[in-house]
């Protein structure tokens, strides 16, 4: 079995900021992190890969320090680490990105064929859970979005089932390999690098690909040229019209407090006295 | 790839489309016209994101003086008639359909192979998909075989008149941003939106739509993917946030896992569901499904309470929908007081389990009364 896994490195966001005069995010100094939901998606890789053996393959397409990022999931037990990395690259939206991956994928599919592409529900920067799609799209693979588990992989039939969320419960669905699977929050939980993976990951090689190497040669399709979607403006968002009218409870205890704060709410809305009134 | 299924049709990896290469709106697409939502019909029922959008959608094709549709696929049971009749109740002046029994339950290749030879038959310059996890999948393989632009989980729409283009505005990483995004040179401009970001539109008596019908004209056999089962979630597992007309939040000024219990006790006695901030399903506090805003549930209650939030854009524009807005936050300059209606300087500790006895004595005077 060969999997692919889409990672992608993005800054940690619990850390990020944004300057207060420009409304731009301040990223220097801000640290990166896998994308946490490629995680679970590494994670069921390297669980089929010990079940069935072969090969994980991880790929990103970011700038020269989203190497980081690989040398992470190495450390993790992937086998092999690809950066997409090239000037032409910057600026890309989903489609643009699921073009430029779609092409690595398809290099390393000619040194082995890809038999599992996965990638995470969505990142938490770009947060739009396209690329998947758009990807399997591309290449043409069974698509599997929203995956919790995979119930039962058959390498020989190249069959594989899998439970795939939905609204308001579960799919199971039986497809064909290959496939593309996006993988649900929760549905694993990543393996512990120990040190002495990480110091094999540190010395492992990272192989570097510019748009030539993947072989892309319409070139207009990638980056900023390549992007459908134009980003025209970005704002903070305005308060409203009026603060929050504040409930004055000052020198009150809770247990005082409470009842006036109640009688506040029912008086903002005659429809929720009645709600409640008939709840 | 090892024994790549045949395709249905050759995706986006095919021949480049001419649009994809240009900035100016070519020619031939400048013939897309109409606002069309995609009408999610599952199991005979349509999801009520889409008559969400159909609302939403009446604005955008009012303000650009063109046609409402909506797009249905499903089986041939008679469920894509019933749905057409009711969107034309929620505003559709027409409504796009294809009915065929491989429709029956969602599959990714039939539903992009049907909505794009609908699109490409009848030209709609808006599509709108609700962002369920049918929706999304949906958009994303569409968008992708179309070779154009798709914004996800929009919180508004507007229309730029002077491009004649729709600005799908969205929170953007950072935590204090909106970005509006446009897609100028590519049709249809697609956006997805999340249930309950948008009102529902008041039923109208409307006269039957214009109906319009395409063929699917695929086999079972052409379909590599099958759906074995469905498993219903059972309900008391699932939270019905969404839809829940009382709602109480909690977020990390609770301080502990074991506090948010507090929170589910006041939801408990209101008769509401609980939820809150994304750092407390990080913490594992609270399941995922009970996350409140932009990338958990988009809430629309008569009443939300939130005790402990600071009120993050995020968390902001998955609750702005809400009638009446209460925080609860021992600082009096958190961000939520911009966009609450009430607010209460005061220790959630001690506010909530107050809020609990106070409302309860009072619901049981109420039912007393009564
Ligand atoms: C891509 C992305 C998507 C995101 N999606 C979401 C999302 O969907 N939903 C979401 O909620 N967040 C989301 N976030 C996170 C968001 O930016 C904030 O980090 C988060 O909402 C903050 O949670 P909080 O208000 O609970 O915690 P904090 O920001 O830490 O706020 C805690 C608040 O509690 C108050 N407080 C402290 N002690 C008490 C007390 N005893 N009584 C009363 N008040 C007290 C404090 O004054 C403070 O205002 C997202 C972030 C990113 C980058
Ligand atoms: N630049 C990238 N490099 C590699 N994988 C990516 C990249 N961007 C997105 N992905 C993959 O696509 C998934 C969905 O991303 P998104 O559409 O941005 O929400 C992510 O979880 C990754 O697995």
């Amino acid at each position: 079995m060969h999997c692919v896994v889409c990672i992608k490195q993005v800054p940690d966001s619990a850390q990020i900021r944004v300057h207060p005069v420009t409304n731009t995010i301040m990223r220097q100094g801000v640290p990166t992190i896998i994308n946490p939901y490629d995680l679970y998606a590494l994670e069921e890789a390297l669980r089929v890969r010990d079940a069935f053996g072969g090969t994980v393959s991880v790929i990103t397409m970011g700038p020269p320090m989203a190497e980081a990022a690989l040398r992470k999931a190495l450390a993790f037990g992937a086998d092999r680490a690809v950066l997409m990395t090239d000037r032409i690259f910057a600026g890309s939206d989903t489609l643009a990105t699921s073009y430029v991956l779609s092409h690595g994928i398809m290099r390393l599919a000619a040194e082995a064929p890809v038999d599992i592409v996965f990638a995470g529900k969505q990142t938490i920067d770009g947060d739009t859970a396209q690329v998947g799609p758009g990807i399997a799209r591309r290449l043409n693979l069974n698509q599997l979005t929203y995956v919790e588990k995979i119930d039962r992989l058959d390498p020989a039939a190249d069959e594989i089932v899998v439970h795939r969320r939905a609204e308001g419960g579960v799919h199971v669905l039986k497809t064909e390999l290959p496939c593309l699977i996006t993988m649900l929050e929760g549905s694993n939980s990543i393996r512990f690098a120990s040190m002495d993976d990480m110091f094999r990951a540190a010395r492992a090689e990272v192989t570097v690909w510019s748009a030539a190497d993947a072989g892309i040669e319409d070139q207009t399709r990638c980056g900023l040229r390549g992007s459908p979607t134009v980003v025209r403006k970005v704002f903070a968002p305005k308060p409203r019209q009026e603060k929050a009218k504040l409930i004055d409870t000052a020198g009150l205890g809770a247990a005082e407090a409470a009842p006036k704060v109640i009688d506040a709410l029912l008086a903002a809305d005659s429809k929720l006295a009645d709600h409640l009134a008939a709840g | 790839m090892s024994a790549a299924p045949t395709p249905p049709r050759p995706a986006g990896k095919g021949p480049a489309k001419p649009a994809g290469r240009s900035r100016e709106l070519p020619e031939h697409l400048k013939a897309y016209k109409g606002v069309w939502v995609f009408i999610e019909l599952e199991r005979g029922r349509v999801h009520p994101v889409s008559w969400e959008l159909l609302g939403e959608g009446r604005k955008l094709a009012d303000t650009l003086g063109v046609e409402l549709a909506g797009v249905i696929l499903g089986p041939d049971d008679g469920s894509v008639g019933a749905a057409g009749a009711d969107a034309a109740a929620y505003g559709a002046d027409a409504v796009y359909t294809m009915e065929d029994p491989i429709l029956a339950a969602y599959r990714t290749d039939p539903f992009t192979r049907g909505l794009t030879v609908l699109v490409e038959a009848h030209k709609p310059e808006i599509l709108l998909l609700g962002a369920t996890t049918l929706g999304r999948d949906l958009a994303g393989a569409v968008a992708t075989t179309l070779a154009t632009g798709l914004t996800a989980d929009c919180t508004e729409l507007a229309i730029d008149m002077e491009t004649r283009t729709l600005a799908s505005t969205r929170p953007t990483f950072g935590g204090s941003l909106l970005c509006t995004i446009q897609t100028l040179h590519f049709r249809p401009q697609m956006a997805t939106i999340r249930p309950r970001v948008m009102s529902m539109p008041d039923r109208r008596d409307a006269s039957l739509p214009r109906v319009v019908s395409e063929a699917l004209a695929m086999e079972e056999e052409q379909i590599v993917t099958k759906v074995l089962d469905f498993i219903p979630d059972r309900d008391q597992d699932t939270a019905h946030l969404a839809y829940a007309d009382i709602v109480v939040g909690g977020g990390l000024g609770l301080g502990s896992a074991d506090n948010f219990r507090l929170v589910r006790e006041l939801a408990e006695v209101l008769g509401g569901e609980y939820g809150g901030s994304r750092p407390l399903v990080q913490k594992g506090w609270i399941p995922a499904d009970r996350q409140i805003g932009q990338t958990g549930r988009t809430i629309r209650p008569k009443l939300y309470i939130a005790a402990g939030i600071s009120g993050a854009i995020q968390h902001r524009v998955g609750t702005e929908g809400a009638d009446v807005i209460l925080a609860i936050n021992t600082d009096a300059n958190a961000p939520i007081f911009d966009f609450a209606t009430h607010g209460v300087i005061a220790d959630a500790l001690e506010m909530l389990p107050a809020l609990t006895s106070a409302f309860r004595r009072r619901l049981d005077g109420a039912a007393r009364a009564a």
